[in-house]
């Protein structure tokens, strides 16, 4: 009939892939992308240097000191000791602010020495002076309360903003194409599935490379403010960070994106994703307020929402076994596939019905 | 050719389409009219899948369609619509890859086309940027990016001033001479009478007349006829099987009782002065469509 035919017919992933990368190719290009990333990335890298700073840098904390109590400060890490000739003199230093606190000789003590602070002692230095028995940790893992704070909310407010910006932006995007009623032209040249699947692929890339810039920064971070120890213990749990992330995007993704298609205008929009804000505001509010709870951490780890926060925390403070993020991955894996089963079927049932917003009742029960 | 046969579909109780069959051959252009709400746009949506029909069957050739055979398709849906903030020369691009061209063929002939649309300066405009009736252009291009076998419009000459309809009506004639099936439904019954060599009547989810465009109007055309003299025609209001519709001097309009009554005016017109037109007069579309659609 008609000579001109495409040099080759699209394969499904072909079609799913041009979606994908017009998805990620209109966000680069959007300004308002651009600006709130790299406004999100900013805030991150302060936080991380403030926190590094915050939870103690070892050279910063000076300490005076007199003769006779030298050579036992000296020996606590991270202390700068300033010699001077007296108990006076050490206490002007004090007054002054030029020292952090002083170590000084007092033989009414039970270890003959005395600490002298302005008004709290640096944790450390009683720690280093402590008297116990000596402790000889397999695999030290001394966290102190303000670094675990911080690593929580770390790993809370990262998988928020993400979650949040991105899981938004894929109901915008399903509305936008409702809205401007462009997803007609595109259902009948590609099936609903590999629009909803490019949709998804689309933005978890951008997720991911937001969340490895994210990574980057923590550890530029911590590098640049001499954490480096705390590193160490960071390195293995931010990569499952990653990894648990990919999938629990993944998730949350489909259901922004099942959300969207429910509704046909974008003031409608935050009616059908309050469920799911709900579901990723959970996990950051449950690590500020238990972080020293095991027991709720724990739970948080295995249930798939909030596994990419709480197993990762839990992989950091060394409270789970090397089996608990394996399974919890599988549980989430399995989570994320059921999703994006349900969510295709809400998809391709929603995408054309203009007018009124389904409800999520409605939709469920269709599918 | 693309055939539909006793398709049916419902909304709940509500039945939208009524046991519907037409079709529309390679190498014509078929009107498909009907009034708001007569099932035009379900018709279109269910050929082109992304609607499903309860019954019968939608073919090409003879083989029910598969979404391959669609990916030949062309449509432009009631619904317009683009991206808003994509460049329209990207936006043609990235359709046409959709429907299997690699890149630089892709962009090639959406260059090409946009150029024929008129649209060659405005391919690094954003689609939002465009007047309504350019926007109306670029969704034309949509339609016809891929070079499709088969061509569903929905409305395509909605909101087009009179040059953009020679434009678009040029391009569709175009197509159709090089062996396209084009169906496209439109509310301007002037516009489908010019242009289309078949028509689809729809009312009340059900055809009420299909065809040829000069078949449609031999079959509705009754024995009116029209007759300019140089001389006067008062005669005829006394000639016998005549009804005069409209008369002033040498200018009548008729219906006749039989065609013999009309030829036998005809001969005594001649005979009586020089006969500058005497012709039966064919229905318009607009009275073809009020009458079946009652």
């Amino acid at each position: 009939m008609n000579t001109a035919t495409p040099t080759s017919a699209p394969r499904g992933f072909q079609s799913v892939w041009l979606v994908a990368e017009r998805e990620v190719g209109s966000k680069l290009r959007s300004r308002a992308f651009v600006i709130s990333t790299v406004i999100t990335l900013l805030i991150a890298l302060a936080a991380v240097i403030w926190g590094g700073f915050s939870a103690g840098n070892p050279s910063a904390t000076q300490v005076a000191v007199t003769s006779a109590t030298a050579s036992a400060v000296e020996q606590v890490p991270g202390v700068e000791v300033t010699q001077v000739a007296d108990r006076e003199a050490a206490e002007a230093l004090v007054r002054s602010g030029e020292v952090s606190a002083a170590v000084v000789e007092d033989t009414s003590t039970p270890v003959g020495m005395l600490i002298i602070a302005a008004d709290s002692a640096p944790t450390m230095l009683v720690m280093g002076l402590s008297v116990s028995p000596p402790v000889e940790l397999l695999e030290p893992a001394t966290v102190d309360f303000a670094l675990r704070y911080f690593v929580s909310i770390g790993f809370g407010i990262v998988f928020l903003l993400a979650a949040s910006l991105f899981g938004g932006t894929i109901a915008q995007s399903v509305v936008e194409e409702k809205q401007t009623r462009v997803v007609e032209l595109l259902l009948s040249a590609v099936p609903a599935r590999a629009l909803l699947a490019g949709k998804i692929i689309g933005n978890t890339i951008l997720a991911m490379a937001q969340i490895l810039l994210l990574a980057a920064i923590a550890v530029v971070g911590l590098i640049v403010t001499g954490q480096s120890a705390v590193l160490q213990g960071l390195g293995a749990p931010i990569a499952w960070f990653a990894i648990f992330f990919l999938f629990g995007f993944v998730l949350l993704a489909a259901l922004f994106a099942a959300a969207g298609s429910l509704v046909s205008r974008m003031e409608d929009i935050g009616s059908t994703t309050a469920p799911l804000t709900m579901l990723i505001m959970a996990p950051y509010f449950l690590v500020i307020f238990f972080n020293d709870n095991p027991v709720v951490l724990t739970v948080m780890s295995y249930v798939p929402f909030s596994a990419p926060v709480g197993m990762p925390l839990r992989l950091y403070l060394g409270e789970a076994q090397w089996w608990e993020p394996i399974l919890s991955l599988v549980i989430l894996i399995a989570t994320c596939v059921g999703a994006i089963m349900l969510a295709a079927k809400i998809y391709e049932r929603s995408i054309l019905r203009m007018g009124a917003r389904v409800s999520w009742r409605d939709a469920l029960k269709a599918a | 050719m693309l055939e539909l046969s006793h398709v049916t579909k419902s909304y709940g109780a509500h039945r939208v389409l009524n046991d519907l069959s037409f079709t529309v051959s390679p190498g014509r252009l078929t009107g498909f009219v009907g009034g708001n709400g007569a099932g035009k746009t379900t018709t279109m949506r269910i050929i082109l899948g992304v609607l499903a029909k309860d019954e019968g069957s939608v073919t090409i050739d003879g083989a029910e369609l598969t979404p391959a055979d669609r990916r030949r398709f062309g449509y432009m849906p009631e619904e317009r619509g683009l991206y808003p903030k994509m460049k329209v020369g990207e936006h043609i691009t990235y359709l046409a890859r959709l429907h299997g061209f690699d890149k630089s063929d892709a962009q090639a002939r959406a260059t090409d086309l946009l150029e024929q649309l008129g649209l060659g300066e405005r391919l690094n405009d954003t689609v939002e940027k465009l007047s309504l009736g350019n926007q109306q252009r670029a969704q034309i291009a949509a339609a016809l990016v891929h070079e499709p076998d088969v061509l569903i419009l929905d409305e395509p000459f909605s909101g087009l001033d009179p040059l953009a309809v020679d434009v678009v009506a040029d391009v569709l004639h175009r197509r159709a001479a090089s062996g396209v099936s084009v169906l496209f439904s439109s509310h301007q019954l002037d516009v489908v009478e010019r242009l289309c060599d078949d028509i689809v009547i729809i009312a009340g989810g059900e055809i009420r007349a299909a065809g040829s465009s000069e078949r449609l109007r031999h079959e509705h055309s009754g024995h009116r006829y029209e007759l300019r003299s140089a001389g006067d025609l008062g005669w005829l209001r006394a000639e016998p099987g005549v009804t005069v519709v409209e008369f002033e001097g040498g200018n009548a309009l008729f219906d006749a009782r039989e065609d013999a009554d009309a030829q036998r005016v005809l001969q005594r017109a001649v005979a009586e002065a020089r006969v500058d037109r005497f012709a039966p007069v064919r229905p318009t579309l607009a009275q073809i469509f009020k009458e079946v659609i009652q």
